[in-house]
C-alpha cells in the first residue's frame, strides 16, 4: 500500500513540474479567467439594474459566485486535458497501462486529478487574487467567518473528488465508444450546466431546480461556490457535505466496477 | 477551384463516413447552444428585460451571434491547427504547393458538426422573431441577412487573427479565445449593456456591436439613420487588418519543425 502511494505522489510531482514550464501560458490562462469574470459580471450588472429584486441572489453574491466560477473552472470540470489517457484508449497503448503493477482506476484517478490540480494553482488560482483586488462593486467578498471558510474548503476538496470520479465513468465509457470527441462535448455541456456552471442553480425555476439538486452533479461546483457565496451556511452546508460524500462513494465504487468489466475484454486497437 | 471542391467532398465524406461520431458530435453542438439559451430563459422567467431590451429582442441578439459564430468556425475553426503545423514543420508541406494557403489549410479541416449549433440557432431565431415585436420590412429583412452573412465573416477573421497571432508565438494563446468563444456567450445580450468602454471597443477594434447592436436599433424601429442600416457593411473593414497580420506572418515565417 505504501509503495503504491509513493508511486501515486510521484506521478503527481512529475505532473506539477511539467505544468509550470510554461509561462506565457499561464499568464494568458489568467488575463482570459480575469476578463471572462469581468464580462459576465457586466452582464449580471445589466440584469441586476433593470430587475434585480425578483432575483433570488443579491448581486455581491453573484459576483462572488462569477469570481469563484472562474478561479476553479479548471478544478471542477470533467473535461480537461487528459490527452494521456484520450490518447492511450484510442491508440490501444492502455494494454500497456493495464501490464503495469499498478492498479488503472487509481493510477487514471491520480493523473487526472494531478492535472486539474497542477494546472489550477498556476493558471486559475490567480484570478481568485485579482477578485480580491478589484474595486468595490466587483470586488469578490471572502466568506464571512472562519467556519465558513472550513466548510468551503472541505466542500471543494469532496466536489474535486466528484468531478474526476465522473470524469473517470466517462473513460470507462470511451473503452465502448468510438467517438471520442462526441462524448466529451455531450458530457462537458450536461455536467456544466447541471452544476451551475452557466447559470447558479438558484437561478433555475422550482421544479427544474428541485430535480437539479438530486443529481450527483449538483455535488460537484455548485456545492463549494455557494458555500463560498453564502447561500448555503450553517447546518445547510454540512447537509450539503453528507450529500457530495454520498455522490462520492457511489460514483467511485460504480467507476471502478464499470473499469473492470470493461478491462476484463478490452479490445486494442492499433499494432 | 476545382482541386478545393474536391478537398471539401473528400472532407465531407470522410465525415460522414463514422455516422455515430459525427451525429453525436453534432449532438453535442447542438445541446451546448442549448444551455445558453436556458441560461437565458431561466434568468427571464424571473425579469422583464435588460435594460431596455425585452426576452425576445435578446433572443434576436443571441440567435445572431450564434448563426454567425457557426458559420464562421465551420470555415475557419480549422485554422486552429496552425500552431500544430507551424511547429511540426508540416507548414513547409503546404508552403511549397503552387496553390493558395489559406484554401489548402481551411479545406481539409471543415467541421461540418457545427451544422448542429446552426440549427440549434434556427430554432430560437423562430422563437425570437415573433416574440420580438420587429415590425419587418423587406430593407429589414435585407439588413437582417446582412447581420449574419457580415458576422460570419466577422468570426471568419478572428480565427483567422487567433491563427495569425501563432506565427509569432508558435503556441496558441488562451487568452484570445475571448474573442472567439468568449464573443459567441457574451454576445447573448446586446453588447451596450456591458457598458460605453467595451461598446467602444467592439465598435472600433473589434467590430461585433457593428453587426448586433447598431442594426438592431435599426429592426427596433429606435435609429434610422443611414449609418446604423450600413453598420454590418462597415464591420467588413476588420477584413484588412486580419489578411495584413496573415500575410506579414506568412512572410516572417521560420520553419521551426524537423
Amino acid at each position: 500500500m505504501r509503495a503504491e502511494l509513493n508511486v501515486y505522489f510521484s506521478m503527481f510531482r512529475i505532473r506539477f513540474n511539467h505544468n509550470l514550464q510554461y509561462r506565457a501560458v499561464v499568464l494568458g490562462a489568467v488575463l482570459k479567467g480575469f476578463l471572462w469574470a469581468m464580462m459576465e459580471i457586466l452582464g449580471y450588472l445589466a440584469i441586476y439594474r433593470t430587475g434585480g429584486d425578483s432575483l433570488p441572489m443579491d448581486f455581491s453574491s453573484t459576483v462572488s459566485y462569477v469570481w469563484a466560477h472562474q478561479s476553479f473552472i479548471v478544478l471542477f470540470s470533467v473535461v480537461f486535458a487528459d490527452s494521456e489517457i484520450y490518447s492511450s484508449i484510442r491508440t490501444g497503448a492502455v494494454v500497456y497501462d493495464l501490464a503495469r503493477p499498478v492498479g488503472l482506476y487509481g493510477r487514471w484517478f491520480c493523473q487526472s486529478a494531478s492535472n486539474r490540480f497542477s494546472f489550477s494553482l498556476v493558471n486559475c488560482l490567480p484570478v481568485l487574487i485579482l477578485g480580491i483586488l478589484m474595486p468595490a462593486p466587483f470586488r469578490l467578498v471572502l466568506p464571512a467567518s472562519a467556519l465558513q471558510l472550513l466548510l468551503f474548503l472541505v466542500s471543494t476538496l469532496l466536489a474535486f473528488g466528484v468531478t474526476v470520479a465522473i470524469a473517470m465513468l466517462m473513460y470507462v465509457s470511451l473503452f465502448y465508444f468510438i467517438s471520442q470527441r462526441g462524448i466529451r462535448i455531450i458530457v462537458r455541456i450536461t455536467t456544466s450546466f447541471f452544476s451551475g456552471g452557466v447559470i447558479p442553480l438558484l437561478f433555475f425555476p422550482g421544479p427544474v431546480r428541485r430535480i437539479a439538486e438530486c443529481l450527483p452533479f449538483a455535488a460537484m461546483q455548485n456545492m463549494p461556490l455557494q458555500i463560498f457565496c453564502g447561500t448555503i451556511s450553517g447546518a445547510d452546508a454540512v447537509k450539503g457535505i453528507m450529500f457530495q460524500l454520498f455522490w462520492l462513494c457511489i460514483l467511485i465504487l460504480a467507476g471502478w466496477a464499470a473499469m473492470g468489466q470493461a478491462t476484463r475484454k478490452v479490445v486494442a486497437f492499433g499494432g | 477551384m476545382k482541386l478545393y471542391w474536391n478537398y471539401f467532398i473528400m472532407e465531407l465524406k470522410s465525415q460522414m463516413q463514422y455516422k455515430a461520431s459525427f451525429l453525436l458530435t453534432m449532438i453535442g453542438q447542438f445541446l451546448t447552444a442549448f444551455t445558453t439559451f436556458f441560461g437565458i430563459q431561466f434568468l427571464f422567467d424571473r425579469i422583464d428585460g435588460v435594460d431596455d431590451f425585452t426576452y425576445g429582442q435578446v433572443l434576436l441578439c443571441f440567435s445572431v451571434i450564434m448563426m454567425s459564430f457557426a458559420i464562421g468556425e465551420m470555415i475557419g475553426g480549422g485554422l486552429a491547427v496552425f500552431p500544430d503545423l507551424l511547429r511540426e514543420g508540416s507548414m513547409d508541406r503546404i508552403l511549397v504547393r503552387p496553390r493558395s494557403i489559406l484554401l489548402q489549410i481551411i479545406m481539409p479541416n471543415m467541421d461540418f458538426s457545427r451544422l448542429g449549433l446552426l440549427a440549434q440557432a434556427a430554432i430560437v431565431l423562430g422563437i425570437a422573431i415573433p416574440a420580438s415585436s420587429v415590425v419587418w420590412t423587406w430593407q429589414k429583412v435585407v439588413v437582417f441577412i446582412l447581420m449574419i452573412l457580415c458576422g460570419s465573416v466577422i468570426f471568419f477573421c478572428l480565427f483567422l487573427l487567433v491563427a495569425s497571432i501563432s506565427f509569432f508565438t508558435l503556441q496558441s494563446l488562451d487568452f484570445m479565445d475571448i474573442f472567439t468563444y468568449g464573443m459567441r456567450d457574451f454576445g447573448k445580450y446586446p453588447f451596450s449593456v456591458y457598458g460605453e468602454s467595451i461598446l467602444m471597443f467592439l465598435t472600433f477594434v473589434i467590430p461585433l456591436a457593428l453587426i448586433q447592436y447598431y442594426p438592431l436599433l435599426y429592426l427596433l424601429d429606435r435609429q434610422n439613420g443611414i449609418l446604423y442600416i450600413l453598420s454590418p457593411v462597415l464591420s467588413l473593414f476588420f477584413v484588412i487588418p486580419s489578411v495584413l497580420l496573415y500575410k506579414i506572418g506568412l512572410s516572417n515565417y521560420k520553419s521551426s519543425g524537423s
